[in-house]
């Protein structure tokens, strides 16, 4: 989105490059998140990390992989209300959402490569198996859900070469294409809950709970829902849109379902496993614990419970802004904050580390940004193309659009 | 069948010898500086710690059912029927979840490398295998780690603490820890004095995830059957209405064709 300062609508044409102020933002972090590189891949881990042998987890896992996974839930969440549960009038939104996903789930793949000791063995689940392992489950889902979410995101690039041929086969391959999307991201976005049901005697009570594949999955689908609504509003603003308000009212309309769903059950969950009384016990936990209730949870429930909120683009937008926050929040006290008890370590990243993270979601924004200058990302623009385009195309045109989602 | 280690604690004089014979059968460095160190590291696979005038080792349990090998995406880390957990350092990808997941927090990992590895006590697998002891049981001056027949060596600690009224706490660590351990630990004072959790449970920790993980081949063609069966209800609906002459709601004409398979 910061590069995208130029007009939309005609790919390719060549624009004067000037200098705006996100334009220095992202080249700042790219410059020190490519120094960061240069360290982590000629000194090693050591050098590059704060990690150690007591706290062998940090922020490219918790951040980068966990909460990267979380914010690019909105791509199930829409093809299914869309395809499956045929609401057609999320339509308009499902192919920025698509796109949101798909870089997603490449910086995903691209922070494990920084994050993995011999990053040059990562195709190493693919031919050795341990079906007993999470991680090899995880692995193969988010293997298998990139190329998915790679063929779901084709027919817009298809289309922008107007290659019919393939764009009818991925058309023809769409439904199965979206139910198989779907398992696959029930199954690895609940089993980043269940890498942590191994250790119970090291995580944090309050975070530590049989149901953590429940959280993970119901929460993925609430960051879903807020990150369709959050890169809808941003693009609405940054790319001059028409804001679809009426669907980020419905998207808003469930999520609040999802959010009191997610809330009851953790609830029981606390009441159940006796924790309750820790949160009333002051300490470093209970602190963070509860600015995780109260951004994921306790403000956006008061917010989008009132109908006045939920109509308005602002209320919307901080709503899903402080849902985003909360369960981020949530995802890095389970991967650090619960812990630092056990191992006695406190865990804070190294600015290498924070400068590889910086870039990678500086690169999702830049990425975003050309993708919508250069692809038909959106209605409008795809309008514009249509109409420019020979009749035979435009006749063509609903089947081509209706393929990219 | 499944060899074992017993270390008591109580006959320990604190030597050392067992570290220096264990680094110099895994080809790491010895020295005074690194005899120091109270630690396992990726350059230290077992050490002991001094408390007081107590000793205890510190060393990989080599668990009957170990989470490590439980986890491990590749299967770099593997139980031996023999007892022994090995690690094959060429299949690993370094995602540190093994490190992350044992109950001891055992393994460890060679930070400073740019080709980094997993390092931890491998109960010499290879010495085992040839009918061997382990490099420090064969070293221990006092018997305090003696190698043998796991279920000899359960007999032999329950002996002791029933011949010994008062020397001993009356726990063999490693018994029924997360399902039976392949290092047995003999001790004076309370077994946390040393960093050994108590409350682990006697159920094997892989169970916790296998539970959850064994449904998945259930979930996938049940799921896929019930989106496909709600893809076809929403669908056909459509279609009804169509040709009933009903225009059905909130339908974009372009996009009538293009949803049909």
């Amino acid at each position: 989105m910061k590069l995208s300062s130029s007009p939309m609508g005609s790919p390719f044409r060549a624009t004067g490059f000037r200098f705006t102020f996100w334009k220095l933002v992202f080249l700042f972090l790219l410059a020190a998140g490519l120094y960061a590189t240069f360290i982590r891949f000629t000194q090693g881990l050591g050098a590059s990390t704060n990690l150690s042998d007591k706290f062998p987890w940090g922020i490219w896992i918790s951040f980068d992989v966990l909460c990267g996974v979380m914010l690019a839930a909105g791509g199930f969440t829409l093809t299914a209300t869309v395809h499956i549960f045929n609401l057609e009038r999320m339509h308009s939104i499902i192919r920025p959402t698509i796109l949101t996903a798909f870089l997603g789930y490449i910086l995903v793949c691209v922070a494990l490569m920084y994050d993995l000791g011999k990053p040059y063995n990562i195709w190493h689940p693919l031919i050795m198996r341990n079906p007993h392992s999470v991680m090899f489950e995880v692995a193969y889902c988010v293997m298998l859900y990139t190329t998915v979410l790679a063929l779901e995101f084709s027919p817009i690039v298809l289309e922008r070469f107007n290659m019919r041929k393939s764009l009818r086969f991925v058309r023809s391959i769409l439904i199965p294409l979206v139910i198989l999307g779907v398992i696959l991201s029930t199954l690895h976005q609940s089993s980043l809950g269940t890498l942590y049901l191994i250790m119970p005697e090291k995580l944090h009570p309050f975070w530590y709970s049989p149901l953590l594949p429940v959280f993970f999955f119901l929460s993925a689908i609430a960051v879903g829902l807020a990150m369709t609504i959050f890169e809808s509003s941003q693009s609405a603003k940054h790319f001059g849109l028409q804001l679809e308000l009426p669907v980020l009212q419905e998207l808003g309309r469930v999520l609040v379902v999802v959010l009191w769903l997610y809330a009851i059950l953790r609830f029981e969950d606390l009441a159940h496993r006796g924790v309750l009384r820790l949160m009333i016990r002051p300490g470093y936990e209970m602190y963070l614990f509860w600015l995780e209730l109260m951004l994921a949870l306790i403000l956006p429930l008061i917010l989008l419970s009132q109908r006045k909120v939920r109509a308005s683009p602002t209320g919307l937008y901080w709503s899903a802004v402080l849902v985003l926050l909360g369960f981020i929040t949530n995802r890095m006290n389970v991967s650090i904050t619960g812990f630092e008890g056990s191992t006695g370590v406190h865990y804070f990243p190294k600015w290498t580390e924070l400068a590889v993270t910086g870039m990678i979601i500086a690169l999702g924004f830049a990425l975003f940004g050309l993708a919508v200058q250069y692809l038909p990302i959106f209605a409008q623009e795809h309008a514009v193309e249509a109409i420019a385009e020979s009749t035979a195309t435009v006749e063509s045109e609903p089947v081509l659009e209706n393929a990219g989602d | 069948m499944s060899r074992a280690l017993l270390y008591d604690s109580t006959v320990c004089i604190g030597c050392r010898q067992c570290e220096q014979a264990c680094a110099s059968q895994n080809k790491l460095p010895y020295d005074d500086s690194i005899a120091a160190e109270e630690q396992q590291s990726a350059h230290k696979l077992t050490c002991i710690v001094t408390r007081g005038d107590k000793f205890m080792r510190r060393l990989c349990m080599n668990c009957n059912e170990p989470s490590c090998a439980s986890v491990c995406p590749v299967g770099a880390m593997q139980k031996t029927a023999l007892g022994p957990v090995i690690y094959d350092a060429s299949k690993c990808m370094g995602c540190r979840y093994c490190m992350v997941a044992c109950p001891f927090s055992v393994p460890k990992y060679e930070w400073g490398k740019l080709i980094p590895k997993v390092e931890k006590c491998t109960m010499c697998p290879d010495r085992v295998a040839a009918g061997k002891q382990t490099a420090c049981a064969e070293i221990c001056p006092t018997g305090a780690t003696k190698f043998g027949e796991r279920d000899d060596l359960i007999a032999d600690a329950q002996q002791r603490i029933r011949d010994n009224p008062g020397k001993y706490v009356n726990h063999i660590y490693g018994l029924q820890e997360v399902g039976g351990t392949s290092v047995l630990l003999l001790s004076a004072v309370p077994f946390e004095t040393f960093g050994y959790r108590s409350g682990l449970g006697k159920d094997p920790l892989p169970m916790l995830t296998y539970r959850v993980l064994s449904r998945i081949p259930d979930f996938v063609p049940l799921g896929g059957m019930a989106l496909g069966g709600i893809w076809w209800i929403t669908h056909r609906r459509e279609e009804v209405a169509l040709s009933e002459g009903r225009k059905p709601a909130q339908k974009k004409d372009d996009n009538k064709t293009g949803r049909k398979p």
